[in-house]
């Protein structure tokens, strides 16, 4: 099964925004072949060999390569091998990123002639990768972050030399050795951090000794940045603006894509299924607290309203079962939680794997992966088809409680509202208040009944309320 | 920094025929006599092709204490000396020339002004094995995924930094002991003090402040080792800009250390650290990092060695100037290009450790008495260690071997050469050959090699005139490395096709120092490849690589027809 979801998750927005992303890439190759710019090709390093994974870039954006010069490390299906380059020139864009597989033969990379023409390659790179906005003069990085308004993630591979007087006045530049804040000072594993996730160091704020700046300083940095985009994605749609989206003619008939068939497909098909609703009031002040607590270690919400719910599965399988035929229901073996992401002309659900057994740094790690690859339209077929439990949360438009139509093939899918303070009468009498937010889980009937959705909400509601559980 | 420690620790010889046996006692005879056989073949190509005296020696060792002791009470040397030989310097080399000396069934004594055993046990191979040890299992512990994968559950794993010093210290102490031991219960006279040269098999010593006694010998080894070598612009304070001297007390984990030098000292250390918890910054005046090293293994190791690690490095650059931590200041070290001589960048970090190479320890020996001048501190030497003098005489019954000569400056290679002088005041001429000497660094994993890199041996070629064939093999495809869950590394084997000559073998990868020594006794035994890749290797062993490796290697069938048939061997 594909991309299905409610329809209440595609806001109009999404559909006037249907440029055509389908186009795009065909056309961007062809421009590629002219000038000076050369595609670095996914090499055959075997007879047998199809595809190969990018290990590793030796070379980042910009740099300068010799011929001979090993750019990448590929690894085929018999062992790792470095790739040299054929040409001298410099390394304009890599299209690949490390741990992402390409065909033998595809174009992996491109190298520019001379410096001048990086940009111009990776104007290129950029078209054949992200949809066609116009963006390219002012946004030159836009190739990986989708949300425009991620401040620290947005000027990734810029040269250090030229963001740094740019942002200077950003950094707390008392460290000595950075000269009034023309040199900056990271620690070794800082700078790979800030490579890693994209962190500008000139935006940095060191803490280490003398002002340095540690990794801790750039993993918090990041993850100011990763939780924007993480939830970013779907918010990213309103943040748009509506009234004069580019590219409409209003009165026109378009054809669905081919995202849009397939999620029209499975909301007509789940209409054989009868669906009942439960919904349930929680408290999450503890909830938040902990957010705070670890944010800087990358944890998103979505990561952690996905444990809670996977440890909830956990004691109620009845609730992660699936019915497909009407004549018998199956228990999951895993608890792999789909999470709904809006995206361009479309939504679709990445997969958070055996969420109740991985543990909470790793399963957000994992997701931001899932929601870069998301964007990039690079998710496996597994990586989004294999949900046995589904969690959609529009909490941070607002939305205060929604119902969600049941994706056929699962058993359960839970709409999440978003969190508020709310007066509350507390125990010993007392008005206080609360953060409270609402779900509401739609689920088959034929196999799922009310007390088990009942027992099912009332064992997320304490682990939400009493979270220790969820960092082990 | 080697592996010597083996040489210390199996001292003893008769305690360990003696006391411990190996369980397996049936399995190790039959695989004794099948080596026997096997070895007998080598000899008897090898003396078909090569007149190289070198081999013959070291199979002698074994059953040489009976020989020595009937040679004790004919053969002494005239009563003129005080000793047949005497060794300067009680460091790996010394010792291991004397114990051979002895053997051999001469009176020897050794002069030390400082603690027996040298740098290798007191501040070199043996505390780094200590902490490099740790280091290794921190790595384990510490590596979640590698964890995970195998089914383990760990919860933090820490360490505390005196408990980790205490190790490297305690060892060193007791290997230096062994070695202590291990002389004084041969009769070997151990004189205290610094040992000048003041003529002609004439040395005097003594301590400071004592009178100088002055004795006599027939024949004189120099085995004085080195010291670290610090460049001029670098003021080393012994906290803060550090030398391996100060660094293997572990007396502080600084947070960011620069090395100074990537060669086996350096990748050592930054291997302890990182695992430690610093991060490090590599400062490499060549353009490549690992520059001692095949550049294909080089590569792979500063893939898994460097680049995945919280490691960092300018190359192409010297530091030449590092001023020490002071009123709050950190560390500076100053970068200038290397081709340019331009300045480059400073940086500031919390410590420096400089591990630029050894210079050799020969002042103050009394050299000018004997008309010996050194090359940039090294003592002249022939093939055979004979010192050489100003006027390119060789001097009569003086030698020096060792880190002193500059040959090969590692703890065996110095042992070695001492043996091989030994063998000649004994009336047996001797050549070592050096390019069976294997070399090793114990970073995790290890790399270790023998012989030629490959672009030595494609110089070699072009210059005589022969081909060169290279194989490799991959760690990822033994059981042994991926039971372990260490399926990184690579063995690589430089060879002749044409005659099956063994030119070099590199190896990195899980116990890759233990793994060489397969090749390095092929290349010093002449044994070729037609003939070891018949040799059986236990099933599942880390030592099936090198097998594999000598299997896949393809040597012409004109060599094959020279191959002997193996001798059936009764059991």
């Amino acid at each position: 099964m594909a991309n299905a979801l409610q329809t209440s998750f595609l806001p109009s927005t999404s559909s006037l925004r249907r440029t055509p992303i389908l186009g795009s890439k065909g056309k961007s190759q062809a421009l590629q072949v002219k000038a000076k710019i050369r595609e670095i090709f996914m090499p055959a390093l075997s007879s047998t060999m199809t595809e190969g994974k990018i290990v590793s870039w030796m070379k980042s954006e910009g740099d300068k390569l010799s011929k001979g010069d090993s750019v990448v490390v590929v690894e085929s299906d018999k062992a790792d091998m470095d790739v040299e380059s054929f040409h001298e020139g410099f390394l304009a864009a890599i299209m690949v990123e490390e741990g992402g597989v390409a065909p033998v033969g595809s174009a992996i990379a491109l190298l520019a002639e001379t410096e001048d023409e990086i940009a111009e390659a990776k104007a290129k790179s950029q078209s054949s990768s992200s949809s066609g906005h116009k963006a390219v003069e002012e946004q030159p990085k836009q190739i990986e972050v989708a949300a425009p308004d991620v401040p620290a993630a947005a000027p990734v591979a810029a040269p250090p030399a030229v963001s740094a007087s740019k942002y200077v006045a950003l950094g707390s530049a008392v460290h000595p050795a950075s000269e009034g804040g023309k040199r900056i000072v990271a620690s070794p594993y800082a700078k790979k951090l800030a490579k890693e996730l994209k962190v500008d160091l000139g935006t940095v704020v060191g803490t280490g000794p003398n002002g340095r700046i540690v990794a801790k300083d750039v993993e918090a940095a990041a993850s100011v940045g990763t939780t924007d985009a993480a939830e970013g994605t779907v918010a990213a749609s309103p943040a748009k603006p509506a009234p004069v989206a580019p590219g409409i003619e209003l009165g026109k008939v378009v054809p669905f894509t081919t995202m849009q068939g397939a999620v029209s497909r499975n909301m007509v098909e789940s209409l054989s299924v009868p669906t009942f609703r439960v919904g349930y009031t929680i408290t999450t002040n503890a909830l938040d607290a902990l957010y705070k607590k670890i944010k800087s270690k990358g944890v998103t919400m979505t990561a952690l309203l996905a444990k809670a719910t996977a440890l909830a599965l956990a004691q109620h399988p009845v609730v992660n079962s699936s019915c497909r035929d009407g004549n018998s229901f199956t228990y999951n073996s895993s608890i792999n939680i789909a999470v709904a992401v809006a995206i361009d002309g479309g939504l679709i659900t990445p997969v958070l794997q055996d969420a109740d057994k991985v543990d909470i740094y790793t399963l957000s790690r994992k997701w931001k992966e899932l929601v870069d690859k998301a964007r990039a339209k690079q998710l496996q077929h597994h990586e989004y088809s294999t949900g046995t439990f589904t969690l959609s949360n529009l909490g941070m438009f607002g939305v205060d409680r929604f119902d969600a139509i049941l994706p056929p093939g699962t058993g359960a899918i839970m709409a999440v509202g978003a969190s508020q303070p709310t007066v509350v009468a507390c125990k010993d009498g007392r008005i206080g208040m609360e953060n409270q937010m609402q779900v509401n889980v739609t689920a088959d009937h034929r196999v799922i009944y009310g007390a088990d959705l009942a027992a099912f909400l009332q064992t997320l509601a304490k682990i939400v309320e009493d979270p220790k559980d969820l960092t082990f | 920094m080697h592996s010597i420690c083996s040489q210390a620790t199996t001292v003893p010889i008769s305690n360990f025929a003696s006391g411990s046996r190996s369980p397996a006692l049936a399995f190790s005879k039959q695989v004794n006599l099948r080596f026997c056989g096997l070895r007998k073949e080598a000899f008897g190509f090898s003396g078909l092709t090569h007149s190289c005296s070198s081999r013959v020696p070291f199979s002698s060792r074994g059953y040489s204490k009976k020989i020595s002791a009937s040679a004790e009470s004919n053969g002494t040397p005239p009563k003129s000396f005080d000793y047949d030989l005497i060794i300067i310097g009680a460091g790996v080399g010394g010792h291991g020339a004397a114990l051979h000396a002895v053997e051999k069934g001469l009176k020897t004594a050794i002069i030390e002004g400082d603690v027996v055993g040298g740098t290798c046990v007191n501040r070199g191979c043996v505390p780094s094995k200590a902490l490099l040890a740790v280091s290794g299992k921190m790595r384990e512990l510490q590596s979640e995924h590698h964890m995970k994968a195998l089914g383990l559950q760990v919860s933090a794993a820490g360490y505390d930094r005196q408990g980790v010093a205490d190790h490297a210290n305690n060892l060193a102490s007791k290997i230096r002991n062994n070695l202590t031991n291990s002389m004084k219960s041969l009769g070997i006279d151990i004189l205290t003090g610094v040992g000048t040269i003041v003529g002609p098999q004439k040395v005097k010593f003594g301590k400071v402040g004592l009178p100088d006694s002055i004795v006599t010998a027939k024949d004189i080894i120099i085995a004085t080792g080195s010291v670290p070598f610090v460049p001029k612009g670098i003021e080393v304070d012994g906290k803060t800009v550090i030398t391996s001297d100060h660094a293997l007390k572990l007396e502080s984990v600084p947070d960011w250390i620069a090395i100074v030098g990537s060669g086996y000292i350096g990748l050592e250390f930054s291997d302890v650290y990182t695992a430690l918890g610093s991060e490090v910054t590599f400062i490499e005046a060549l353009d490549q990092l690992m520059p001692g090293f095949d550049p294909e293994i080089g590569k792979l190791a500063q893939r898994v060695l460097i680049n995945p690690r919280k490691i960092d490095y300018h190359t192409g650059v010297f530091a030449t100037k590092i001023t020490p931590a002071k009123d709050g200041k950190p560390v500076t070290i100053e970068l200038v290009d290397a081709k340019t001589k331009e300045p480059k960048d400073t940086l500031e970090v919390d410590a420096a450790l400089i591990a630029t190479g050894r210079s050799p320890f020969t002042n103050g020996l009394g050299l000018e008495n004997i008309n010996v001048v050194t090359q940039r501190g090294f003592i002249p030497v022939d093939e055979r260690m004979r010192v050489i003098d100003a006027n390119g005489n060789l001097i009569p019954h003086l030698y020096c071997i060792g880190d002193a000569n500059g040959k090969m400056m590692l703890a065996h290679a110095a042992s070695a050469q001492g043996i091989s002088v030994v063998e000649q005041v004994t009336g047996r001429d001797h050549v070592l050959n050096h390019l069976s000497i294997p070399a090793a660094c114990f970073t995790h994993p290890e790399i270790s090699m023998v012989g030629l890199t490959e672009p030595q041996a494609r110089e070699k070629a072009e210059k005589e005139g022969f081909e060169v064939s290279v194989a490799k093999t991959s760690f990822k495809a033994n059981t042994k490395a991926l039971a372990e869950n260490e399926g990184e590394g690579l063995a690589k084997l430089i060879y002749r096709p044409d005659n099956g000559e063994i030119l070099g073998v590199h190896i990195f990868g899980l116990h890759a120092a233990d793994l060489i020594h397969e090749a390095s006794n092929a290349i010093a035994l002449g044994t070729r490849i037609q003939d070891i890749k018949f040799a059986v290797h236990a099933h599942p062993t880390l030592s099936e690589v090198l097998d594999e490796l000598f299997k896949s290697a393809k040597v012409k069938a004109a060599a094959l027809n020279h191959a002997p048939v193996s001798e059936p061997v009764a059991v």
